[in-house]
């Protein structure tokens, strides 16, 4: 059986995790290749490296760590932020990544998805997208959840998916950080609306979130990011409680 | 020391088996060059993409002449694997054909992508040395080589496919042994021993 996934998701600024991220055991926990191998070794499935870092000059020290993070660590991860253009991701998948995560730039032009889908096949595209619930409709957001589109969650998904995604990596902005749990509805009805996997995120706060965002959310993959930085949830342990409550997972 | 050889043709993630192989201590060379490759002792032919791109681009530079002919142990992986076969239903694609084998797609039913980690049962290779059933694999394709007298471990997901294959020296798997942690490197690490 295809177990269910868990992701965390680091965010590098700079080439360096951001945020106190506390470990023992580790030397260096702003390293986000150091990090990554915890992970791992901690049983995660795959991971997210997120680069929020300001400047396009910056973001040019991502190939080179995304080509360390490939030579050290042995299970996938997706590289994401600012991506928005075929080179771009040539560049990316080329230094080792398994995947990219495009959001911004495909919502202006959605030809880019099915660019690079051609290109290099839709295993490789994860469509990211930041909603907010606002009057009972989903309603996609750019700049990190800040700015309004017109677009409806659904309406996009579907468009992504026709266009060559590979999978959705969904935010519900109203959760994000909420440690409320996952928007688990608008999950369930995602998972309705295209064929392709869905990763949820936005909201992780303890396991039984974990337990409702496959069983009641249908999700295929579960992302988060503060409840393992800061050590409240052991992925271990996470996986042994899911398995108790017959999810399958690694 | 033995002479490790990667393939290659253009396609994605050839980085990540050169540094799977890193990571066992292996130093492998990249290479198209036929002379090359034909000396080696072991030929690991990589590959995600698309299966017509990936056979044009094997073409252009002779390669689809050349692997058929290779003597020493292959091992394709995922989109690798594939093209080792007949005939892909991925843009209906004509394929080595070293496998008398068809790649059809998975059916609707089923969410595709095939994207995750997904178990191995009934292993029959050396390959699989100290693999236990039931073991984790990552997957990501959308398309799967049916099961014959070819297979060699079998994983399911809506119907029974094979997970692995071989014929003489020929090997092939649908997962990414380069991204299935220690397990998958030991697979790798399998492989090299093959004689």
């Amino acid at each position: 059986m295809l177990a269910k996934r868990i992701i965390p998701c680091l965010d590098i600024k700079d080439g360096r995790t951001v945020k106190g991220i506390q470990f023992e055991n580790l030397r260096d926990a702003g390293d986000p290749v150091e990090l990554g191998r915890l992970y791992s070794e901690k049983g995660a499935d795959e991971l997210v490296f997120l680069d929020i870092s300001a400047t396009h000059e910056k973001r040019k020290t991502l190939v080179a760590l995304v080509e360390r993070i490939a030579q050290k660590i042995n299970i996938p991860f997706t590289v994401g932020g600012g991506i928005s253009s075929v080179d771009d991701v040539r560049a990316l998948l080329k230094a080792g990544a398994d995947k990219v995560s495009i959001n911004s730039a495909a919502v202006k032009n959605p030809q880019l998805i099915q660019d690079i889908a051609t290109q290099f096949g839709s295993q490789c595209v994860v469509l990211a997208v930041d909603a907010t619930c606002i009057d009972n409709e989903w309603i996609v957001h750019l700049v990190g959840g800040r700015v309004p589109t017109e677009l409806n969650l659904f309406e996009w998904a579907k468009q992504a998916e026709s266009l060559g995604a590979g999978e959705i990596l969904f935010t519900s902005m109203d959760g994000d950080g909420t440690k409320k749990g996952f928007a688990n509805e608008a999950l369930a009805q995602l998972s309705k609306t295209v064929n392709i996997p869905i990763i949820a995120s936005g909201g992780a706060g303890n396991i039984q979130h974990f337990k409702d965002v496959f069983t009641k959310g249908n999700a295929d993959a579960a992302l988060a990011a503060s409840v393992f930085h800061f050590g409240e949830i052991d992925i271990r342990n996470l996986k042994k409680e899911l398995t108790n409550s017959n999810i399958i997972v690694r | 020391m033995e002479k490790i050889v990667i393939i290659d043709y253009g396609a994605g993630n050839t980085r990540s088996v050169q540094f799977a192989l890193e990571r066992l201590g292996v130093e492998a060379v990249l290479t198209n060059n036929h002379t090359q490759i034909e000396a080696a002792d072991k030929v690991i032919f990589p590959g995600v993409g698309q299966a017509q791109t990936a056979m044009l681009n094997l073409q252009s530079t002779g390669l689809d002449q050349l692997i058929p002919t290779l003597k020493q142990p292959v091992l394709g992986v995922c989109l690798g694997m594939q093209l080792l076969c007949d005939f892909s239903e991925e843009a209906n694609t004509d394929c080595l054909g070293i496998f008398p084998l068809q790649v059809k797609r998975f059916p609707k039913i089923m969410r595709v992508p095939h994207i995750g980690w997904n178990q191995i049962i009934t292993l029959e290779s050396p390959i699989f040395n100290e693999i236990p059933d039931k073991e984790y694999m990552y997957y990501v394709h959308s398309y799967f080589v049916e099961l014959s007298e070819y297979t060699i471990a079998t994983t399911n997901y809506g119907l029974s496919f094979s997970a692995a294959i071989q014929k003489d020296n020929f090997y092939g798997c649908q997962f990414h042994p380069e991204k299935s942690g220690s397990m998958g490197e030991r697979i790798l690490a399998n492989f090299l021993k093959i004689n």
